[in-house]
């Protein structure tokens, strides 16, 4: 039985309300009757009419399309949120230490710490960056960890998403319509804001700025442009942060500079906020063909005239091969022991893993190291017979390309069902984390993912999933 | 060896282009096997030269224009005294792990025939599978001009049978790296016996081999770099290591042209002196 957020237990929603949800138990028997579910059509009315469309992380396959939203928040207690903060600071603080050290010394290859050759062979990997350091010394600039809950004090870190994590948008966009959609809710309740995400992001990226860039640098948003399907969150946070948006054919590089076209001529650029992989950031580094880049914006960045964030190569961080060292990997780096906990993982590269894993297959999920998005995983309770056997004869063919993780029993949260009706649906959360010389910080709530199907473990927008509020109460 | 080099690269455009960046890899560096003497970079035109160096200790000078140009040469000359070696690259300050060296990269992807012509090999211990790599290479893929573009995949070289130097070595690499053993990728100039001037400048493959080091190996010409092979630049494949890599704004209708000279300097001074 899953742990559910309201009732501490994953039966109909009746007379136990866990603290968190007391008030809203409260506003929901108070409420005349389809009060909920009239809310919950004019969210949609709204979400239409501003055409917020988007994929979240699934990129290039995905067509836009509008993901549902669910009206019921997800609230999480002050003493809840702050063990969570502590561990997502702890746990994106290593990983800055990680790659500053992979990148540098390599102190935890040498150590012994995870495999070189698991590292160095990575694709993540880049060795264009070996020996640099980032301006300000930070990589991993923005995060988005996504994490699941199991009970009352478990909670587990999925991934680490350390490239270009995107949803940040809809954490700004779902609060805005519960404000709108419930304010005498709001009025009772104390919910930290999550508004000043903008600034605080703002802040963070003015502190990472090169040295040399002075009191008010000059920050842009560089984005695929509008076939990317996450275009709307980059167009929305370049709003939001007051920058200017741009493509890599609005800047140049100039003897070692970055520069913007603008109507008055050229503008310095010192801080790029990329929406781009690596692959294809610079076609005179990385990919030839790759017309979305900056030609020469790795020498500039090599140069140390340019932030960018998130700095190049810090996907060898969140593959998830390097994932299943991670406590490991605190432990180096911080001397403490994890607060977060990671899933237990087999890497069916170790052949005892792959044993146990071919013969628990109906019981596990299987994924690839390098996929995301929920694409080419296989959840074993969930799947046939025949997708079993299909995957047991890749994971044969190639195990180093899988891992295999226990099915775990994610925390439900009350959600509006088809009939209208509150029912347990299964979520996960992605805070994001900012990383800049003057510390680390947690925005108070994130993205929540809610598997719509009855007894879904897939939350993926891309699989049927939606999104909720999420709430983290400052009592 | 005294060996001298002149290599001009002259990019033309039939409409000026506006500016010109270009990541330039032309320079080699000292070594205990080769002592660079007398080296400079040199344009026809206005531009803003940058030194710098890669994490591959290739040094990088990076090029701006500073008006619009209609034809850009890039000259580099000078003298490089160089010893034999017997293929070994001395031990130097290496940034990067052999292991970075196992990589694929989209030029040298382990295909099926790469797969299939390297397990041949695999039972020879590494140096001795080099070898026989390399001569099985110069035997299977026929040297010619014209065939091959820089885009064709180590498997596809080896399919069709036929490429330049740059071709060679990425089969190499890629069967290499196949059998576990890390490759690299290395353009530089060969002194040749036939002539003094060449088409395009050449590039071969290093093997890391444990208790070695680094081993160069040439499977255009089936042989061990010796005293007439200058090394400029390394890389995972020709990408890495390519002579010029740029772009231009606004210019149309690119074309380019290699004009390069590799000659034994002391021949041509006893030449002087008779």
């Amino acid at each position: 039985m899953a742990f559910d957020e309201m009732s501490g237990e994953a039966s109909a929603y009746g007379t136990h309300v866990r603290e968190s949800y007391r008030g809203l138990a409260r506003w929901l028997a108070e409420a005349p009757e389809g009060l909920l579910q009239a809310r919950s059509r004019q969210a949609e009315l709204f979400f239409r009419r501003m055409g917020i469309t988007f994929a979240v992380y699934g990129d290039a396959e995905s067509s836009e399309r509008l993901i549902p939203f669910d009206v019921a928040p997800r609230i999480i207690g002050a003493a809840e949120w702050a063990g969570l903060e502590a561990g997502l600071i702890q746990r994106v603080a290593a990983i800055n230490l990680f790659l500053a050290d992979i990148y540098g010394p390599q102190e935890c290859l040498k150590a012994g710490v995870l495999p070189a050759e698991l590292v160095l062979t990575n694709p993540h990997y880049c060795p264009e960056m070996q020996g640099q350091r980032p301006p300000r010394g930070i990589w991993v600039q923005i995060a988005g960890v996504d994490l699941v809950r199991t009970g009352e004090d478990d909670f587990y870190v999925l991934e680490d998403n350390c490239r270009t994590p995107s949803g940040v948008s809809y954490m700004l966009e779902n609060r805005e319509m519960m404000m709108r959609l419930f304010p005498d809710l709001f009025a009772d309740y104390p919910v930290r804001p999550v508004e000043t995400y903008a600034d605080m992001l703002l802040a963070s990226l003015r502190a990472c700025a090169p040295e040399a860039a002075g009191a008010d640098p000059t920050i842009v948003v560089l984005t695929p442009g509008p076939f990317n399907s996450a275009y709307y969150e980059h167009s929305f946070l370049a709003d939001k942060l007051g920058v200017e948006l741009v493509e890599g054919r609005d800047l140049f590089v100039d003897d070692g500079k970055v520069f913007m076209r603008t109507t008055e001529g050229r503008q310095r650029v010192d801080v790029v906020y990329r929406r781009i992989d690596d692959d294809f950031l610079d076609p005179l580094t990385f990919r030839p063909d790759s017309a979305l880049g900056v030609p020469g914006l790795m020498a500039a960045y090599q140069a140390g005239a340019v932030t960018l964030a998130n700095a190049v190569g810090t996907g060898v961080a969140d593959d998830k091969a390097v994932y299943t060292y991670m406590p490991e990997i605190i432990r180096f780096f911080t001397g403490e022991e994890p607060i977060l906990n990671n899933v237990p993982t087999w890497r069916c590269r170790e052949p005892e893993a792959l044993k146990y894993t071919l013969a628990h297959l109906e019981e596990l999920v299987v994924k690839e190291v390098g996929g995301s998005g929920g694409y080419g995983m296989l959840v074993g309770p969930a799947a046939s017979k025949s997708e079993i056997e299909t995957f047991r004869r890749r994971l044969i063919d190639d195990p180093d390309e899988f891992i295999a993780q226990p099915t775990l029993a994610l925390s439900t949260a009350p959600t509006l069902d088809r009939n209208g009706e509150l029912a347990p649906r299964h979520v996960d959360l992605r805070p994001f984390v900012l990383s800049s010389p003057e510390g680390v910080k947690v925005a108070p709530g994130g993205l929540t993912r809610v598997a719509l199907k009855e007894g879904s473990l897939v939350v993926n927008s891309s699989q049927g999933g939606g999104t909720k509020d999420t709430w983290v109460l400052d009592v | 060896m005294r060996i001298q080099i002149d290599h001009a690269t002259t990019y033309a455009y039939d409409r000026a282009a506006r500016f010109i960046i270009q990541r330039l890899r032309l320079t080699p560096r000292s070594s205990e096997a080769q002592q660079v003497r007398n080296w400079s970079v040199e344009t026809d035109v206005d531009a803003r030269l940058r030194r710098s160096e890669d994490a591959f200790g290739n040094i990088v000078h990076t090029l701006y224009t500073e008006q619009p140009t209609q034809g850009l040469t890039v000259r580099v000359t000078g003298e490089v005294i160089t010893s034999d070696t017997g293929g070994v690259v001395p031990p130097d300050q290496e940034t990067l792990s052999p292991l970075v060296f196992l990589r694929d990269t989209p030029l040298t992807r382990p295909e099926k025939l790469i797969s299939v012509f390297a397990s041949e090999f695999s039972a020879h211990p590494p140096l001795d599978r080099m070898h026989r790599l390399m001569a099985a290479i110069h035997g299977s893929v026929a040297f010619e001009v014209g065939v091959t573009t820089p885009t064709h995949t180590a498997g596809e070289v080896l399919a069709l049978g036929r490429g330049v130097c740059q071709d060679h070595a990425h089969v190499f690499i890629a069967c290499a790296r196949q059998t576990g053993v890390p490759a690299r990728y290395v353009s530089g100039h060969l002194l040749r016996r036939d002539t003094e001037d060449q088409e395009a400048a050449h590039a071969w493959a290093e093997a890391w081999i444990e208790g070695l080091g680094w081993v160069g190996f040439d499977p255009a010409n089936g042989v061990c770099p010796t005293d007439r092979y200058v090394r400029v630049a390394t890389g995972l494949d020709y990408l890495g290591a390519a002579p010029v890599r740029g772009a231009s704004y606004g210019g149309g209708g690119e074309s380019l042209a290699v004009r390069l000279s590799v000659r034994d300097a002391d021949v041509q001074q006893r030449q002087q002196q008779a």
